[in-house]
């Protein structure tokens, strides 16, 4: 006959498994940020993809008549012009809508490639040590010894403008990101004695590495990705600032913010509206992460 | 009469945030000068949180319920921080459970044992280190003047601990909490280390609050004890009488339920359903009574 | 009972260990090797429970991961069930894995916290390929109530567990390959008496029911005594004496032995026992003063 477990004291910390609702969504009650950052981000994505059926103008069309309309809440606007238009007489919310299309192209792609890239090579340096955690922490050693900023610029100087150079400086750069930290969490969790219950069951190493070490692994992932999109945003608006990303016929934050730079005194708004949103994006990105970091973590998620 | 060094009256405490789990209830204790006094119980049963209430280190998220900590007849939760900070480390002091993680890994050993001597008895220079080697000396610790240069690390945790007993007895307090000092260490070592509490207890004339979850330490270094259940006092006495004829049924089951080391067959028997039932009754009948007349 | 005849299942002869030193300094991306085992000899036979006891440091875990080939010899003989697999590659251990399995000290970490209790105790079957759902669900519900849980436990996770149900749960992990040999790495020192005595209770039946061989690791002479049908003590990677438990605990042969069983504070008080001065420790203190 084997004792029934004791009814459990209360004790500091406990925890009582809750049935009906799901867990995640209990989760997204305790961390709103998750859902105001992502409906932005929802937002701002859907906007990017329908942006030729959502913006109110072409963004490339000029009008000279119409240059430097202040926003519709101002004296002299124009209501067809909410936020307002440009030296060039371009409408400043269509640009705008046209410009996340870059933005997010970049976050997403860029994220998920040096994510990827990194991941990999930090699973393998993590889990298999010896050489092949040798030759990564090296290579990532003499990575980091260069500016970044630097480098991203002589990047796209040497393989040209464009989108694809610009997601590639990113990818090049920040995949030691994803590489440091996924090497230290996956050296940390090989050393858990799950591990070891695991082989002492004759599960493969290869196995071993997919099916119980990268679980507890991705969540970090999950996280960085959504603070390497910020990252990229910015990298992105940096690089067109200083004109070296897409072409002048696609409006970009980071373009418009430079137009606006030199008319700043007679036209704010031409800047303060994409720096504003180029703020507010990147901020999106960080709390997602930082309330994903939260949500997923089974003992955090009490 | 002489009143009791440490007497805690109606001692309570709870969860901060709903649904306000009970972790203390009433808790009625008391401490002569110079008595070695045990808590014990196992996790939950509140002998930690005891400890910690005297020291005001409750973690943030449990809150006093109710009660009063006199101390040499001053209520020690009523009095202004101030004078509180006073008594913390000159009067009271701490005997931590891990000896890995109660000492700075970045300063050496004789600036940490000396921080109350310096802070509260402004001694300095050749007087200070005089003090120290002499402390390292009470707790048996050989070559002291060359241990007081070195970090944590390089030391054992037997050797660690008789730091932390040195500290503890250097403001020469007249309570000592000590919160399973002995939890963390081998056999042979937690022998040392009772042996030199108790013969400095003794010759201080200090009085000892010793939380532990073994009944064998409370056998042999503890005059008195009280045994805790959910929070709550199951028995309370001299610890020969306790341990000799257990008058409530769950100090006796636990005393079943430990192994021992000269018997075989001994120990090790599960507690009863029926027991945890009535003790679960017992918790609920404690609540309500707190509930009724507060 | 113990059948005296039964056959050698787990068998060390004269086996060493050498690891990396964490403690030294990297030389040229490696590490010292620090000797962890001295010749060690011995052998475990089926539905015989044989306790390894010994201070910190004094090799016992590593023996334990050693009998189970976590760790590769240094030197001597290591034969599972008459198999020389003293330097087996992890490939052709891995059909004989599900015949030694393991028990961790530590539930919380031997758990994968992404994984709910279905899927962790489930892994021990998952090996059995082709095996039907209802059939694993009769076989999962089956184990839970072997090892005294609620069967509804199996959708939890493990943090959501006590720490006496996660070491139910690691049980009826490593039986769940219904294994020959089964090692139990300080599984109880984590627990309150209570529990202890449950868990215990559950091993010794367990391991009569399935004859298995137990390696039953310990720091506490006194759960040993009232487990084990024979003991080793060990002391800095070399065993220091072997018996039968009642004969070495009632009549121990060794200093070291001797002085583990007279730190063991007695339930009785004993004004003598802390007075007493163990070997050793008045010349130390004299030094000191």
């Amino acid at each position: 006959m084997v004792e029934r477990a004791l009814p459990e004291i209360p004790r500091l910390g406990g925890s009582v498994a809750h049935r009906g609702m799901p867990s995640w969504l209990k989760g997204l009650r305790r961390e709103p940020r998750v859902v105001v950052a992502g409906g932005y981000l929802l937002l701002l994505l859907l906007a990017a993809i329908f942006a030729p059926l959502v913006s109110p103008h072409d963004p490339l069309e000029q009008d000279l008549m119409l240059n430097t309309l202040p926003p519709a809440f101002s004296a002299g606007a124009d209501p067809g012009y909410v936020l307002g238009t440009d030296s060039l007489g371009r409408d400043i919310a269509s640009r705008l809508i046209h410009g996340a299309r870059v933005a997010l192209t970049v976050a997403i792609v860029a994220a998920l490639a040096a994510g990827a890239f990194g991941t990999v090579l930090g699973l393998l340096a993590g889990y298999y040590g010896g050489w092949v955690d040798a030759v990564v922490s090296r290579l990532i050693d003499i990575w980091m010894a260069f500016p970044p900023v630097l480098l991203s610029i002589l990047l796209v100087a040497m393989i040209g403008t464009g989108l694809t150079s610009v997601i590639l400086a990113i990818v090049i750069i920040d995949w030691t990101r994803f590489c440091r930290v996924v090497r230290s969490e996956t050296l940390q969790q090989t050393r858990m004695d799950y591990v070891d219950a695991a082989v002492v069951l004759g599960r493969s190493r290869w196995t071993i590495l997919t099916r119980e070490v990268l679980p507890n692994v991705l969540p970090v992932v999950l996280v960085l990705l959504s603070l390497e999109m910020g990252i990229a945003v910015i990298v992105e608006a940096v690089l067109s600032f200083v004109g070296l990303s897409v072409s002048s016929d696609m409006p970009t934050w980071g373009g418009m913010i430079a137009e606006g730079r030199q008319i700043i005194y007679h036209g704010w708004w031409v800047m303060v509206f994409p720096l504003s949103l180029l703020v507010l994006t990147v901020l999106a990105f960080n709390q997602l992460g930082d309330g994903l970091r939260r949500l997923t973590d089974p003992v955090m998620r009490r | 009469m002489s009143p009791a060094l440490l007497s805690i009256a109606g001692l309570s405490a709870r969860l901060k945030r709903p649904p306000h789990t009970p972790l203390l209830r009433s808790v009625d204790l008391e401490v002569a000068p110079g008595e070695v006094h045990g808590l014990v119980g196992e996790s939950g049963a509140g002998k930690s949180t005891i400890g910690k209430a005297i020291l005001g280190i409750l973690p943030g998220a449990i809150e006093l319920a109710g009660g009063t900590i006199r101390f040499c007849g001053e209520d020690l939760l009523a009095m202004p921080a101030g004078r509180r900070r006073e008594i913390l480390g000159s009067q009271i002091a701490l005997i931590p459970q891990d000896p890995m993680t109660s000492l700075n890994p970045s300063r050496r050993i004789g600036d940490q044992l000396t921080d109350g001597l310096r802070l509260k008895r402004g001694l300095n220079g050749k007087a200070l280190e005089d003090k120290a080697v002499s402390l390292l000396r009470d707790v048996q610790i050989n070559d002291p003047e060359a241990v007081l240069r070195r970090y944590p690390h390089e030391l054992s945790g037997g050797m660690r601990q008789r730091i932390l007993i040195a500290a503890a007895f250097s403001m020469d307090p007249k309570l000592i909490i000590a919160d399973e000092p002995t939890t963390a260490l081998d056999v042979t070592v937690q022998k040392e280390v009772l042996r030199l509490i108790r013969s400095m207890q003794a010759s201080h004339g200090t009085g000892v609050l010793f939380v532990t979850h073994d009944l064998g330490v409370v056998a042999q270094i503890c005059d008195r004890v009280t045994v805790l259940y959910g929070g709550m006092i199951v028995e309370q006495g001299a610890t020969a009488d306790v341990l000799a004829a257990p008058s409530h049924p769950y100090t006796a089951a636990l005393m079943a339920a430990s192994p021992r080391h000269d018997q075989t067959g001994s120990g090790m028997q599960p507690i009863p359903a029926s027991l945890t039932a009535a003790l679960q009754g017992e918790l609920a009948r404690h609540g309500l009574e707190r509930v009724t007349h507060a | 009972m113990l059948d005296p005849n039964a056959p050698i299942l787990v068998e060390a002869k004269g086996v060493e260990l050498e690891l990396p030193d964490m403690n030294a300094a990297r030389a040229f991306g490696r590490r010292p090797l620090t000797r962890i085992l001295h010749p060690v000899t011995l052998s475990i036979r089926r539905g015989e429970i044989v306790g390894i006891v010994g201070e910190s440091g004094s090799g016992k875990s590593s023996l334990g991961r050693l009998l189970l080939r976590l760790h590769e010899p240094t030197a001597g003989r290591l034969a599972f069930d008459g198999v020389d697999i003293t330097h087996a590659s992890q490939d052709t251990l891995r059909p004989m894995r599900r015949r030694m399995q393991m028990i961790f000290q530590d539930p919380q970490s031997s758990l994968n916290p992404r994984r709910r209790i279905r899927s962790i105790v489930a892994a021990g079957l998952t090996l059995d390929a082709g095996q039907r759902a209802e059939i694993r669900d009769g076989e999962l519900v089956r184990l839970m109530v072997a090892v005294g849980l609620d069967p509804a436990l199996l959708d939890r996770f493990p943090h959501e567990l006590s720490g006496g149900q996660r070491q139910r749960v690691g049980i009826a992990r490593a039986i769940a390959t219904r294994p020959d040999f089964v090692l139990a790495d300080e599984i109880v020192s984590g627990l309150d008496v209570s529990t202890q005595a449950q868990v215990l209770a559950l091993l010794r039946r367990l391991a009569g029911e399935l004859q298995l061989a137990l390696a039953f690791i310990s720091h506490d002479l006194s759960v040993i005594r009232n487990l084990c049908h024979r003991v080793v003590v060990m002391r800095a990677g070399r065993i220091v004496e072997e018996g039968s438990c009642a004969a070495l605990f009632d009549n121990p042969k060794a200093d070291y032995t001797r002085r583990l069983l007279d730190a063991i504070p007695p339930l009785v008080p004993d004004p003598n026992w802390l007075g007493r001065p163990p070997p050793g420790a008045a010349e130390a203190a004299q030094a000191a003063g």
